[in-house]
């Protein structure tokens, strides 16, 4: 959920918009902020699946420190989306175990 | 390969202020970070800071990360963002990853302003999402204005929790209760007091037992702790929540400093292993200082301040400024720091400090 009006800071500033590509579903986020903050807005709460159970797991430092928010981006897995931004036709998968790579390394 | 008199690891609040002091002294300053955007942490706090007048008490977090960044371009500092520094070699070199690339550059001083990461807390349950750092929080919705979750259980009563809680709050969530295992609240009366005015209750000696859910969190248990911290049987309670914050304190990120060789040492008053240093912010590595959250957790104040004294000993130690000069700038920084740690909570890390600089000279 969007935060439209706050207290300190005021109203939400109207960005640009892109579109990115979740698991084949189109979602509409807004220009240069991170995968995880779009996701979360959409309510999309699990990014990847461990490898050994398959258990869910999601944002948790927020700042590039852990690894809970992993996805597999434009084919490049274990992408830290906390803190890579969002860019138009961005292609963005829940990644499963340790992910694989889908382009040329 | 690159070559600059001062090279300083980190933007945030404690990065800046050396750079600051140092370019405006005449020296070529590079900074770098591994972020999107430089300030640290200070972007996304948006509450009033204590302390006193002069050292920006009643100023927002926002704003003093806003005029660091003027001040910085004012003075000609050259902020590098998206840039990892993954190595520190003899020399002093660092090693540098942006866009792809991989390069050294080699300083005549480097400063290491790496900051703190968040101490995170194992109980049944902790990996689901929803289960996040408080920090994450006031990221999400602070600076990118994103709700993490609509009810939300605190873990932690110092200043982090208590003021996270505050900020979640006004963006809308409910703060179902903040718990704290101590028997009492760790952090300031005043943070504490406007929490309860909105109705949180702050359950002292009580923490997370639990927290269950299919895909993400759905309730927490929460339990009383006797003075062992162990639970008391039959005090559980479930909380319908979808979020967790874990604010159990924060760790210095002293990686680059154990490859430098700085000696460390382990202080828990001050977030665990911190390197040592002087009296001007210099470690027991030749060349490379520290200032801010890394030689030990406290806030953006003290931060700003041991950045300065470390901006300034570099200019006197490359000779942009003299012995007098230098003196009498370090000394205002040092002043600053003293006033900022006074009280019942600066004191402990006040007493700290000075241990910390004795076990360098007298190990």
């Amino acid at each position: 959920m969007r935060i439209k009006n706050h207290p300190i800071l005021g109203p939400l500033a109207n960005k640009k918009k892109v579109m990115i590509d979740v698991d084949g579903r189109q979602i509409e986020a807004e220009e240069n902020e991170p995968i995880a903050a779009a996701l979360m807005a959409q309510g999309i709460s699990v990014f990847h699946r461990t490898k050994k159970t398959g258990s869910p797991r999601g944002l948790f430092c927020g700042i590039g420190r852990c690894s809970d928010c992993f996805m597999i981006v434009d084919g490049i897995p274990n992408t830290r989306t906390c803190v890579t931004p969002v860019r138009e036709g961005m292609k963005i998968e829940t990644q499963h175990g340790l992910g694989q790579w889908k382009v040329d390394r | 390969m690159k070559e600059v008199e001062f090279a300083i690891v980190g933007g945030g609040p404690a990065g800046l202020s050396a750079a600051i002091e140092a370019a405006r002294c005449g020296v070529k300053v590079m900074v770098f970070d591994e972020n999107e955007r430089p300030g640290g942490q200070l972007f996304k706090q948006i509450h009033k800071f204590f302390g006193s007048r002069e050292h920006g008490a009643g100023i927002r977090g926002i704003d003093i990360g806003s005029q660091l960044l003027e001040d910085a371009e004012k003075y000609g500092v050259e902020v590098y963002l998206n840039a990892a520094v993954w190595g520190i070699f003899d020399g002093p070199q660092l090693g540098i990853c942006a866009e792809h690339r991989v390069f050294r550059v080699k300083a005549k001083k480097v400063l290491l302003a790496t900051g703190a990461s968040e101490n995170a807390l194992a109980f049944s349950g902790w990996t689901l999402p929803g289960v996040i750092g408080a920090g994450a929080a006031q990221t999400m919705i602070n600076i990118h204005r994103v709700l993490p979750g609509r009810r939300v259980l605190m873990v932690g009563s110092g200043n982090v929790g208590l003021i996270i809680s505050y900020q979640l709050l006004q963006a809308g969530a409910q703060v179902e209760a903040v718990v704290e295992a101590l028997p009492h609240i760790t952090g300031y009366g005043v943070h504490a007091s406007k929490l309860r005015r909105c109705g949180v209750p702050i359950l002292t000696s009580h923490t997370v037992k639990e927290a269950t859910g299919q895909e993400r969190v759905e309730r927490a248990i929460i339990v009383e702790v006797d003075h062992q911290f162990e639970p008391r049987p039959g005090t559980e309670r479930d909380l319908a929540v979808d979020t967790i914050c874990l604010a159990v304190g924060l760790t210095p990120m002293a990686e680059l400093a154990w490859l430098a060789g700085c000696r460390i040492a382990y202080i828990p008053e001050l977030g665990g292993h911190a390197p040592l240093h002087d009296d001007n912010m210099l470690t027991t590595a030749e060349d490379i200082y520290v200032a801010g959250d890394l030689t030990g957790i406290e806030e953006a104040h003290t931060a700003i301040e041991e950045g300065r004294v470390a901006g300034i000993a570099v200019a006197e130690s490359l000779g942009y400024i003299d012995f007098t000069r230098a003196f009498e700038l370090k000394q205002q920084a040092k002043d600053h720091l003293g006033a900022l740690r006074k009280g019942p909570f600066g004191e402990k890390r006040a007493q700290a400090k000075v241990r910390m600089i004795e076990r360098r000279e007298h190990p």
